[in-house]
């Protein structure tokens, strides 16, 4: 494709002159030359050497760039744009004490605006030159891959007079160059060339983004939705490390949860120990609590989860249970209305006959609640005179 | 009795003779051109060999996670840090040749400036791997590392040391690489030109961006270089001064001080300028650049090394010094531990590579030798990682509590990756010096004698 123009040229078809050149050997000579050009009135023209040589622009009568403007203003944008972005974040959007400092602690931001800044300065600037200040990337101009672009990207000095020139004349110009001393030869270019303009629907351009699309999105969803889970990429809920009902190589009995120390007594558990001794239990034990409205209420919630199904909703040995289990006898006989507070907790606690202790269901403090409870129970059904008033 | 008098109202040349334009083309363009050498095979298989052994290594951190290293409680940072440490200070020689040299008028930075910078980038490159995996897994890490909306509703914490670590490396790799960039388009155009290969002359267009040689695109390229120069400057100075802070931000005794800023950038250009003339030697030797890159220029390197060198042992004694004046014993207990603790061979190899070995730069017979530069220089390296070791390393395992003390024992995964990034750091360097033109052409033609008209004198590069 960048053959095209100077295949063209040979081919000597649909060509235009573009400019007369002419390449001088010394700094000198090319700066001679420059003044000379500038001097006699053309505007579109230009010298190409290969090094910035020292007092060109002077001699070409070049404005100062106005790239720094440029900078400026991407530096400014940046740093305002970086600590506004900052503070938002910190003091609005997502705010979070850090070292007890206020969620605005501008300081912090200094070297972020400071480097955004400079990112921002730089980048924009080597955009703008390339894209507004060069007008590159333009590999079709016409002298490129000219013999003159040859030798001027070498060690020669070269100057080009544009035929888009108004005061443009072949034969002057040629005169001209010819008179300071430069080896003159004409570039043409081909029109057609120029005006290729890139054709963004033809179908095979629409097909390879579509598919460039297609292969980005694929990837990226395999990527983070798949092949992160593949090993060995373990996540934090997959641990080596042994679960309580999980098994293990590592014990013996094939266990991973291990039993605690004989001996060990769990947080809060206070030993029972008037284990098979119930007389003992009616003779010391006595009831912690005072018999409140909210321990009777715990004492009826207790009792209906777990003694009424056999003892019956009011304690008289009703059973729900339909004959599956013994009924037991009611809480209401002279037996047991004449027991101690003691005996009926350590019943609860121990077990008896045929009930099994309920120690492991009922806290101690409920298991009190429950002695309440029944001590009610058998008062209601057996009230006293005095209770009527 | 006879003194050499030295005329300083004339300046030395930068290269040597008086070598015409197509000339230094040729010679510059030469390892491009030609096959190979048989050294340059044999270098490029040592440091493919080490970079494959990096490749092992990365591997197997990702197949584990980085308990693969030596790093636990209460030396989190390991290798990992250090390396970066190490290699991000590399890279502040290249753009301070650039740059700050280019902003003095130092006309000598000519011959090594463009492969100054590109090893800046290769030593980015390698601090960057380390800072990116010894989070595990980066992937991941982009939620606490960039600020991007995300699904989980979190930012970034704009007030961390890490995160200003993670903006000033980033934007310091993408200035370099622009600078760089730039510095190289008009020799991407010299080498479009001369290409006799289409796959070359189609490469080296498409990188050329169309470049050619017009004094109107001049004029703005100078000026842009010029900015970028000023711009560069203060960022090299920033970017190690914020990875100090990552350190000094921290309160560990022993990295809580104010005057670890300075001291950081005086020790990255220290380092960084080792690294250079090692590479310089070797790249002189090799490719016969003995004319553009001149014993002038290396003593001119030299002595940087030794005002860096000088500036790093001042702070190593400073920091003792403050230590005992600070009055605080724990500060005091760290800094003797640091040269008479479980550690103190790494400080004493670090005290004599860096305070000592410079030192041997006060002799002018020292300074032009090549023979001893490369040696003080390779021992500068060594000495500038073991400055980072003793930093990291020492303060996290020596801090407040007696109880939480531990030692750092590196296993061989540690190593893999060190060696690994000085194999991919090479291979880069090597890769480099053959496939691009490792001096600047347009610059070197300009500060030839006789490249400028004769009435502004031999001025320099966008004067």
């Amino acid at each position: 494709m960048l053959n095209r123009c100077i295949m063209e040229m040979e081919g000597s078809m649909a060509k235009k002159l573009y400019s007369l050149t002419a390449i001088f050997t010394t700094p000198n000579e090319i700066i001679k030359a420059a003044k000379a050009v500038q001097e006699a009135g053309y505007s579109k023209y230009d010298v190409h050497t290969p090094y910035p040589l020292h007092g060109m622009d002077d001699a070409m009568e070049l404005k100062e760039t106005k790239l720094g403007f440029v900078t400026l203003a991407a530096g400014i944008m940046g740093a305002t744009g970086m600590i506004s972005f900052a503070s938002w974040v910190a003091s609005v959007d997502y705010p979070q004490v850090i070292g007890g400092k206020p969620y605005w602690s501008w300081p912090a931001f200094v070297p972020v605006t400071y480097e955004i800044a400079v990112l921002m300065a730089v980048l924009l600037t080597v955009a703008a030159l390339i894209v507004f200040f060069f007008k590159f990337p333009n590999v079709s101009h016409p002298l490129h891959d000219t013999p003159y672009m040859k030798k001027v990207s070498a060690d020669k000095f070269g100057v080009s007079i544009q035929a888009e020139d108004p005061k443009f004349n072949e034969k002057v110009v040629g005169d001209l160059l010819k008179n300071l001393g430069g080896e003159v030869s004409p570039v043409y270019y081909s029109e057609e060339f120029l005006d290729f303009k890139p054709q963004l629907f033809e179908p095979k351009f629409i097909l390879l983004l579509a598919g460039i699309a297609v292969v980005s999105a694929g990837g990226g969803y395999a990527t983070w939705n798949k092949l992160l889970y593949l090993p060995p990429f373990d996540w934090m809920m997959e641990q080596p490390k042994s679960k309580p009902q999980s098994h293990s190589e590592f014990y013996a009995d094939g266990f991973a949860m291990r039993p605690p120390v004989e001996g060990s007594i769990a947080r809060g558990f206070i030993p029972y120990p008037y284990k098979g001794k119930p007389d003992e239990a009616a003779k010391y034990l006595v009831n912690p609590l005072l018999p409140t409205k909210e321990v009777l209420a715990l004492g009826k919630k207790k009792y209906l989860t777990f003694c009424s199904p056999c003892h019956g909703n009011f304690g008289s040995g009703d059973s729900r249970l339909q004959g599956q289990f013994p009924n037991p006898p009611t809480l209401h006989s002279d037996k047991v209305r004449i027991w101690s507070n003691g005996s009926i907790y350590h019943v609860i606690t121990d077990g008896q006959n045929v009930m099994p202790s309920y120690q492991y269901q009922i806290t101690r403090e409920e298991r009190w609640a429950v002695v309440h409870y029944i001590r009610t129970l058998e008062r209601a059904l057996n009230a006293k005179e005095s209770d009527l008033q | 009795m006879s003194a050499t008098v030295i005329d300083y109202s004339k300046e030395i040349s930068v290269v040597e003779g008086r070598p015409s334009a197509a000339l230094l083309d040729g010679v510059i363009t030469q390892p491009i051109d030609s096959f190979p050498q048989r050294n340059w095979l044999i270098g490029l298989a040592v440091t493919g060999t080490m970079l494959l052994i990096g490749g092992i290594s990365l591997g197997w951190l990702l197949w584990k996670g980085v308990g693969v290293w030596g790093i636990n409680q209460p030396v989190a940072w390991g290798f990992d840090v250090v390396n970066f440490v190490f290699w991000i200070g590399i890279g502040h020689a290249g753009t301070l040749i650039s740059a700050i040299l280019f902003l003095l008028r130092q006309k000598w930075r000519t011959g090594i400036a463009r492969f100054a910078e590109a090893m800046t980038l290769f030593a980015v490159l390698c601090a960057v791997m380390f800072v990116l995996f010894h989070t595990g897994r980066p992937w991941i890490a982009a939620v606490w590392l960039l600020p991007y909306p995300n699904q989980h509703g979190v930012w970034v914490n704009f007030t961390s040391p890490l995160i200003w670590d993670v903006f000033a490396v980033s934007t310091y790799f993408a200035v370099s690489l622009v600078f760089w960039y730039i510095g190289i388009i008009p020799d991407f155009a010299t080498l479009r030109d001369r290409a006799v290969t289409k796959v070359k002359k189609t490469i080296f267009t498409i990188l050329s961006l169309g470049w050619r040689f017009s004094n109107r695109h001049w004029q703005h390229y100078e000026r842009a270089y010029l900015i970028m120069a000023g711009f560069a400057t203060p960022l090299v100075l920033s970017v190690h001064t914020i990875v100090s802070f990552d350190f000094a931000v921290s309160i560990i005794p022993g990295w809580h001080t104010t005057i670890f800023p300075p001291y950081f950038v005086a020790g990255a250009i220290f380092s960084g300028f080792a690294m250079v003339q090692n590479v310089l030697i070797v790249t002189r030797k090799a490719f016969h650049f003995e004319h553009l890159i001149t014993l002038d220029t290396i003593e001119k390197m030299n002595k940087i090394m030794l005002l860096t060198g000088s500036m790093v042992g001042y702070a190593y004694m400073m920091e003792f010094f403050i230590a005992w004046y600070s009055g605080n014993a724990i500060e005091r207990f760290v800094f003797i531990n640091r040269a008479f603790g479980p550690y103190w061979w790494a400080y004493w190899i670090m005290f004599t590579c860096n305070v000592v070995s410079p030192q041997l730069f006060w002799s002018k017979k020292i300074r032009t030798s090549l023979l001893a530069s490369f040696i003080i220089a390779i021992f500068i390296n060594i000495g500038m990682w073991f400055e980072r070791f003793v930093i990291v390393v020492t303060s996290l395992s020596r801090d407040f509590l007696p109880s939480s003390w531990g030692m750092f024992i590196p296993t061989m995964w540690d190593f893999g990756l060190l060696i690994g990034s000085f194999g991919l750091f090479f291979t880069l360097v090597l890769l480099f010096v053959k496939a691009l033109p490792a001096i600047s052409m347009a610059e070197i033609k300009a500060v030839v004698p006789g490249a400028q008209p004769l009435h502004y004198g031999d001025g320099g590069f966008h004067g």
